[in-house]
């Protein structure tokens, strides 16, 4: 198999600018189904009604279709109602939709392995709700949940690759392209697993580092 | 004209149409599911052993697959080993070789991760009761882990069913395409058809993975 170098450096700034754009959805994607995460989970710790169903279900929902589904109903289906987004900002939203129930599910599973003695013992101390959540419940559940919460952005980046099925030029569209116009299939396929390496790797290196560091700090007491 | 696209679905075949797609990536992902059950476990098995060339070899297996979007997986089979190798892989074997490969992973770890949560005592007191390898396997093990695996396993079908409908990126009909060919037959008489279309093949893929996941919850929550 003899590669063709020239091509490679030729097409190098394609891949770059793709992974900028994977990179790019997957930030803004992860960092909105955090928030939708933090959301979704403490209303369920709370259990607070109604809202509470409405978020179960569009967890189920969520949960039990592809990323591919949603985007299509997205990007093709919502301008017939009138609900036109870019082809960039349906990909953040559907990631977020995405990540949003397996992000809350980690978190929950972290609120709820703090004890209820602790949360006694801060109402005892006078503590309020929301001071019981900021510093009892929530430093302690979030050492439970981020493992959880970094295997979930690993696969979120990864889900970022389909991307390419509502015409966003990221690296899966960027190869497909390349191949298609001048059949360099195996350079082109090359640059984009060592696209894809770096920036997996560095991500799934530094969040076992830090489970390992959790799993440490779970010993001592 | 807002009613007017539910329309479509109801006309000719074209409910039929989109069952029949969906059914190709069901198939995929039931072909792979079975595939990577036995496969998975051997695969499981070989990675507990101790043998450093064993842990090494699995280890660099599981991890390229794992890190590896599954879509590339699919380009590199689909496009990369037709070319290298000449072979004329078609979408849908290039889609099950692939699904197959990384549901070995997964199960592997699944396996592994079953295998490995049995206290070693267990097998001490197995070897202390007088039992052979095989009857430790069969009697302590093996029922021990199934109750493990067993909900993991029936949530890795779900996952690969979602996962399957990649193949429509390798250009296979399936249903997100016939989905299209209906938008697109019917752009200028229906043209709020794509809500309706794509809105039900969302239902669809629910439907077909919901009562699974349920199923995995509630074995899960009995056998705990």
């Amino acid at each position: 198999m003899e590669l063709n170098f020239d091509f490679m450096v030729k097409y190098l700034p394609w891949y770059i600018d793709a992974a900028i754009l994977t990179v790019k959805i997957a930030f803004f994607g992860i960092l909105l189904s955090l928030v939708v995460g933090v959301i979704c989970s403490v209303v369920q710790y709370y259990r607070v009604p109604i809202i509470r169903r409405i978020i179960s279900v569009y967890i189920e929902i969520s949960r039990n279709t592809p990323l591919l589904v949603q985007l299509f109903f997205l990007y093709f289906g919502l301008p017939k109602i009138g609900i036109v987004w870019s082809a960039e900002f349906c990909a953040i939203v559907g990631i977020a939709f995405l990540g949003g129930s397996y992000m809350s599910e980690s978190i929950r599973s972290g609120l709820e392995s703090v004890e209820k003695s602790q949360i006694e013992s801060a109402a005892s101390l006078g503590m309020s709700n929301a001071l019981t959540m900021k510093e009892v419940i929530f430093p302690q559940a979030l050492a439970v949940s981020v493992p959880g919460i970094c295997a979930n952005v690993i696969f979120l980046i990864k889900e970022t690759s389909v991307v390419s099925g509502i015409a966003l030029a990221d690296l899966m569209y960027v190869t497909k392209d390349l191949i298609g116009l001048y059949y360099e299939t195996d350079e082109a396929l090359l640059m984009l697993v060592v696209f894809y390496l770096i920036i997996l790797l560095p991500i799934s290196i530094i969040a076992s580092i830090i489970e390992r560091r959790l799993r440490y700090a779970g010993f001592g007491n | 004209m807002q009613d007017s696209g539910i329309s479509v679905l109801f006309m000719g075949k074209n409910f039929l149409r989109l069952l029949e797609g969906l059914w190709v990536t069901l198939r995929i992902s039931l072909i792979a599911v079975l595939l990577s059950i036995p496969l998975g476990i051997l695969f499981g098995m070989f990675m507990t052993m101790k043998n450093p060339v064993s842990r090494a070899v699995s280890r660099v297996y599981l991890e390229f697959i794992r890190i590896m979007p599954q879509l590339v997986l699919l380009f590199i089979a689909y496009f990369g080993v037709t070319r290298a190798f000449g072979w004329n892989l078609s979408a849908d074997v290039s889609a099950v070789i692939v699904f197959t490969l990384w549901g070995t992973a997964e199960m592997g770890d699944l396996v592994r991760g079953a295998l490995i949560s049995i206290p070693k005592h267990q097998y001490d007191s197995a070897a202390a009761l007088g039992m052979n390898k095989i009857q430790t396997f069969g009697y302590v093990v093996v029922p021990q882990t199934m109750r493990r695996l067993i909900p993991l396993t029936i949530n890795l079908t779900t996952r690969m069913i979602k996962t399957t409908s990649l193949v429509v990126l390798i250009g296979m009909t399936e249903v997100l395409k016939v989905g299209k060919q209906i938008i697109d037959a019917n752009r200028f008489d229906y043209p709020t058809a794509a809500l309706w279309v794509y809105g039900v093949i969302f239902l669809l893929y629910f439907l077909a993975c919901w009562p699974i996941s349920m199923l995995a919850k509630k074995l899960e929550k009995r056998w705990r």
